[in-house]
């Protein structure tokens, strides 16, 4: 049985208390920058390219960069990632390339991967019914005795769902090595936090599980990685699971295909977006003396040129055949599965 | 060969696949300490660990959802869900993940998972310890189905399931756990997916079934005396061994079709189809279905008057002979 103290309720902060973090040197700093861009180029091209007819509709995680670059740099290769749509470019910080993921938004089959070259679960769809896998497989691991942790991410509303509690329950009694990251970004489409829980803050949570809930500032890099790194610590030495809110506010329609004009509130939009999570970063690199316009100019050129590759890349794909109906359903599938 | 029970022919099952291989867990609810509210998994935990038959919490989209997870670690899970409309919040993980998985991720990953469970009616038990809720598996694509009758298939079947690349659900018929005692092969035994069984030979008529009704259907033969009356075990509802049934079909040019579960849309349906599509010129008369009806299965009081009875196959029989 666990004792745990009650979530925090302040946000952790690195960028806005002027601190640094230990282990983090100049050159870690700027991978967390290139890493950051990357999925901010990739974001706002994606946008892009759906208006231009050359992707569907696109889940917008403008804004959202801080929240997984800062996790995912606290993991090691090996540890697992359970993304949700709203992560749908994570795998590039492990090395797919963006032709992937734009296959997935093109509807193309080539957006399949296999989850083991990456130690990247599928994309997520229905909302935290992937928390229960992350689970699963961070317990299996731990069962086999091997080293790897799990993180699993949803958004606010996700903790409303069945199958958030039922994964949080599952990995707390088990102790799986599990990062639960909840980005909380106060919307779930239209619905507001206020009409999704009534807990005074989601980290609170983490306590009826018995493990310890954790609140950052979701748009600090630093303060998202130094969480995690924490987390993930205790995950492996036999600690159990962790819960990460971290706190942000949209500053982006939920997808291509919403208008939140009708539902949100625009002034707090607009001062969100002046104080965005890479324009942050940006500033306190540049106060430390890590970063500088030639560089921010070059790391962006790069990330700009493997969205255009990406994009010529995923275009030339052939048409898939339809053929491909059939392949996968089963590994070993019943005669009549053809029939229609 | 040892005499077993059917549910003690499940426990053999269970005992030998986790002997032979490492990776095959049991999970579920009351499944360790406990060895399962009907035994199924008796003297597992003591065998193997506590890592290898694991008590979880009481959470069947929970216990699904991890199994999951637990296969891209490597594990072979099988999940039992402590009865059959128990289940039905694992649909969600069901329908949503463990039949798309594989194809999700481009054929790259096995879901060699099973879920298996006692269903039926007929055993005076509270409301929703009765279901026969097949069909809502057998429509979900990426999931097989399989439906032993007698001890030798619940030890082949599930050991076929166990060893499957494909997630298996495993409906185990609870009214005839503890009455159905047969000869059991020892050791390895496997009883292969999609093929049916001809549980009695016969010219006249085919009763089709799977579970429970099988005996059944048996019963009603021997009160045929005057009619040769082929019983089809169909055994495995996907694959499905439509060879078989059409097989049958041709030689009798008779079916009935028996089943527990709700006509509408019942796997019966699925059947009767197969026969109006590939069938015709062999039928003598139409197929009719003996089934439960499209309610709430009752309270076990007048529960007799809801499952399919000796009288009302019998009764159908006679009308597709008269036809």
């Amino acid at each position: 049985m666990a004792k745990v103290a009650p979530g925090e309720h302040e946000l952790r902060r690195v960028i806005d208390e002027d601190r640094e973090v230990d282990g983090l040197g100049e050159q870690e700093l700027l991978d967390l920058y290139r890493w950051m861009v990357l999925l901010r180029t990739y974001d706002e091209r994606s946008l892009v390219y759906h208006r231009q007819g050359r992707i569907g509709t696109y889940a917008i995680f403008w804004n959202h960069e801080a929240m997984q670059a800062g996790s995912v740099y606290a993991l090691e290769d090996g540890d697992w990632i359970f993304p949700s749509y709203r992560e749908s470019a994570i795998g590039l910080l492990r090395g797919m390339p963006p032709a992937t993921v734009l296959h997935w938004w093109r509807g193309h089959p080539a957006g399949w991967w296999n989850p083991a070259d990456y130690n990247l679960a599928s994309i997520c769809v229905p909302i935290a019914t992937h928390v229960p896998h992350a689970a699963g497989l961070a317990w299996g691991k731990k069962l086999k005795g091997e080293r790897a942790c799990a993180i699993a991410y949803f958004g606010d509303g996700a903790t409303s769902e069945g199958a958030f509690h039922e994964g949080a329950n599952f990995a707390a009694v088990m102790g799986a090595p599990l990062i639960l990251f909840c980005n909380n970004n106060q919307w779930a489409i239209s619905t507001p936090l206020s009409k999704q829980t009534h807990a005074e803050a989601l980290s609170d949570k983490a306590v009826g599980y018995g493990m310890p809930g954790v609140r950052v500032d979701g748009g600090d890099v630093l303060a998202v990685y130094e969480a995690t790194r924490e987390a993930v610590e205790l995950a492996r030495n036999g600690g159990g699971p962790t819960f990460i809110e971290a706190v942000t506010y949209r500053a982006a329609p939920h997808a291509t295909a919403d208008d939140p004009s009708a539902y949100i509130d625009l002034e707090r939009v607009e001062e969100e977006r002046k104080n965005e999570c890479l324009g942050r970063y940006e500033r306190y690199l540049r106060k430390l003396g890590v970063l500088a316009d030639d560089l921010e100019t070059e790391i962006k050129a790069e990330a700009a040129d493997a969205m255009r590759k990406g994009i010529a890349e995923a275009e030339a794909e052939p048409e898939p055949d339809p053929e491909l109906l059939f392949d996968h359903a089963y590994v070993d599938p019943p005669p009549g599965f053809r029939d229609g | 060969m040892a005499e077993l029970l059917l549910v003690e022919a499940v426990n053999d099952a269970l005992h030998t696949e986790l002997a032979r291989d490492d990776s095959v867990m049991v999970m579920g609810e009351d499944v360790g300490r406990a060895g399962g509210v009907f035994r199924a998994t008796a003297g597992l935990q003591e065998r193997f660990g506590e890592n290898r038959c694991v008590d979880t919490p009481l959470a069947e989209a929970g216990i699904l959802g991890t199994a999951i997870g637990l296969c891209m670690a490597g594990w072979r899970p099988v999940c039992e869900m402590q009865y059959d409309a128990f289940s039905y919040p694992c649909l969600d993980q069901l329908i949503t993940h463990v039949g798309r998985y594989h194809w999700r991720t481009g054929g790259a990953m096995d879901f060699p998972l099973v879920v298996r469970m006692p269903y039926g009616g007929g055993v005076r038990a509270p409301e929703l310890h009765d279901d026969s809720p097949e069909t809502y598996y057998v429509h979900t694509p990426g999931v097989k189905v399989a439906i032993p009758s007698t001890p030798a298939d619940a030890k082949g079947l599930l050991a076929a399931a166990i060893r499957d690349p494909d997630p298996v659900v495993v409906f185990e018929p609870k009214l005839i756990y503890r009455s159905e005692r047969g000869e059991v092969p020892e050791g390895d035994y496997v009883v292969p997916l999609g093929k049916a069984r001809i549980a009695r030979e016969g010219t006249d008529v085919t009763l089709v079934a799977y579970g429970a009704m099988v005996p059944l259907c048996e019963r009603a033969a021997d009160e045929l005396d005057d009619v040769s009356v082929e019983v089809l075990d169909i055994r495995s509802l996907k694959p499905l061994d439509e060879d078989a049934l059409l097989a049958s079909a041709a030689k009798t040019g008779r079916v009935v079709i028996v089943q527990e579960a709700p006509r509408v849309a019942g796997f019966g349906a699925e059947l009767a189809a197969i026969l109006a599509e590939k069938a015709m010129l062999d039928l003598r008369g139409p197929v009719l279905r003996v089934t439960g009806y499209d309610v709430p299965y009752p309270y076990w009081k007048i529960e007799d008057s809801y499952m399919p009875s000796v009288e009302r196959v019998v009764t159908a029989v006679r009308q597709v002979l008269a036809f």
